[in-house]
């Protein structure tokens, strides 16, 4: 309990961290720069409280249950090296983390948000949620595939620069027919899938398989996973607008 | 009060997007490893943490990070600022003018990363791995560095209206000069770099700053300009840690060299 306590409050010290270079730089600017009264930053102290809280209650949540089962189950799936098992897991771990993270939900939010004003799709709440939960779905599905294509590279060792290098070319293809509302939100996206919740895992993944299998080097082979949550995320959300498009 | 009513539907739209990954690793552990899950209470803790947790950011979201950087981009843009600081009304703005949005945009870059927990795990896990040539502060120097000058430039990209993908693309082709010169111990490393500076708290920051922009700049709109920021924001620390690898490799050859120059220096003494 008191471990637990010590624990959270490190989390909630380890959030504030986070928030803190944002608010010391806003904080600069509106006194140095726009010389205003720092009254309009306290009024929003309140929802600052709330981030720093809410992050921290998530990492100190994460740490309790989703770290230790998520870690325990891939050094054990490494260990077995049942490849079907491995890869399954390495796509649900992919997709449910992807779900669930924060600074997605807000990115689709806000693209459904700004879609809907500019007309792009229906103004209604249902046609933004739609939208939103759209995707989402397609960011998430895209990590689960990432995860699958990186576990399959560590296990066959193929070369991580060609298959990123090949990756980045198709997504500048693929941003020549996709429809130009899209692009910007897919590009973003792909940086948007790897944090808090994502990182932490997918490194343990690829570090213990990389670790478990003789031959492979855990600095070159086990590093990369994120690189690919971090590409197919834009691959995805570009076919996702041609479809749309189609449809 | 408000805000404890205000959150209760946020939480029970968390509670809807943890569900599954729990369901999922619950079923997993059954299946495959077919052992019932050790410390079952406090697994089952943990995840109304995780629960309530990102129910009540998504609040603060809303409240705080998201106006936050609307209203830095309004008052950074805003015309009568402008023309107090460059003397100039709207119409005659070009995209020099709005040096204060770079400055902010990389403040925000570059403080951000240089305090992003997870950049911080990784690379210390770097550093062990790498046997210490890895260095952890230099690792984080350099990831922000590139995360500065990458939120700075999609501002610039987003002022002058240029394509996007042009940027992205000019990106990723020197990346692919530097992955072939580079040394093959930082690349991977390098590579996920680009993923991990945006955190869950900066994203939405420079999400709205991004959107923001788009909105006050005359003829820019949010749906064709107002994204990309973030894509930035992971591009350039893979540059910039690639080119910390270079580095490290040239320091190495010019003090071998220094050292060899000392050491011929110090026979030819010793034959004299």
């Amino acid at each position: 309990m008191k471990d637990s306590l010590t624990t959270l409050s490190h989390d909630v010290a380890g959030s504030l961290r986070d928030l803190l270079p944002i608010v010391l730089v806003i904080t600069v600017f509106q006194i140095f720069v726009f010389e205003e009264s720092a009254t309009r930053l306290l009024s929003m102290a309140g929802g600052g409280l709330l981030v720093v809280l809410g992050l921290a209650f998530f990492i100190f949540g994460l740490r309790l249950a989703l770290f230790p089962v998520g870690e325990g189950l891939a050094n054990a799936l490494a260990r077995k090296g049942n490849v079907f098992w491995l890869i399954a897991f390495a796509f649900v771990l992919g997709f449910g983390t992807t779900i669930a993270e924060p600074a997605l939900i807000a990115i689709a939010a806000e693209a459904a948000e700004v879609a809907a004003a500019e007309d792009a799709i229906a103004a209604s709440a249902e046609a933004r949620k739609n939208y939103a939960l759209g995707l989402r779905l397609t960011v998430a599905l895209a990590v689960g595939v990432a995860l699958i294509i990186g576990v399959m590279r560590i296990l066959a060792n193929w070369s991580l620069p060609l298959l990123i290098i090949g990756g980045y070319c198709l997504v500048v293809l693929l941003t020549t027919i996709a429809p130009k509302e899209i692009v910007g939100v897919a590009y973003d996206s792909g940086g948007v899938t790897t944090s808090t919740v994502t990182v932490p895992l997918v490194t343990a993944l690829g570090v213990g398989l990389a670790g478990s299998l003789k031959g492979r080097n855990s600095m070159t082979d086990g590093f990369g996973l994120i690189a690919f949550a971090s590409l197919t995320p834009i691959l995805f959300v570009l076919a996702y607008g041609i479809i749309l498009q189609w449809t | 009060m408000d805000l404890i009513l205000g959150s209760v539907p946020f939480i029970a739209n968390s509670a809807i997007d943890v569900l599954p990954i729990a369901i999922f690793l619950f079923a997993f552990q059954r299946i495959v490893i077919g052992k019932p899950l050790p410390n079952a209470g406090r697994i089952a803790v943990g995840f109304v943490f995780v629960i309530v947790g990102l129910g009540l950011f998504l609040v603060g979201l809303e409240l705080t990070l998201f106006p936050l950087g609307k209203l830095m981009a309004q008052q950074l843009t805003d015309p009568a600022f402008l023309y107090e600081t460059v003397g100039k009304s709207v119409t005659d703005l070009v995209w020099q003018d709005y040096y204060w949005v770079y400055l902010f945009a990389c403040a925000i870059g570059f403080s951000t990363a240089l305090a992003e927990p997870a950049l911080i795990a990784v690379a210390m896990k770097a550093n062990t791995v790498s046997g210490g040539a890895i260095g952890v502060w230099g690792l984080r120097v350099a990831v922000a560095i590139g995360a500065g000058i990458g939120v700075a430039l999609g501002c610039f990209r987003i002022i002058s209206g240029l394509p996007l993908h042009y940027f992205i693309a000019a990106g990723y082709f020197v990346v692919i000069l530097q992955t072939a010169i580079a040394p093959r111990l930082i690349v991977p490393l390098a590579y996920d770099s680009g993923g991990v500076t945006t955190s869950t708290v900066s994203v939405p920051i420079i999400a709205a700053l991004g959107l923001g922009l788009s909105e006050a700049v005359p003829g820019r709109s949010a749906l064709l300009d107002g994204f990309g920021l973030v894509a930035f924001a992971a591009l350039f620390p893979i540059i910039s840690v690639l080119a910390y690898g270079q580095l490290a490799v040239l320091r190495e050859r010019v003090s071998n060299y220094t050292e060899h120059v000392r050491h011929t220096e110090k026979e030819e003494n010793d034959a004299i």
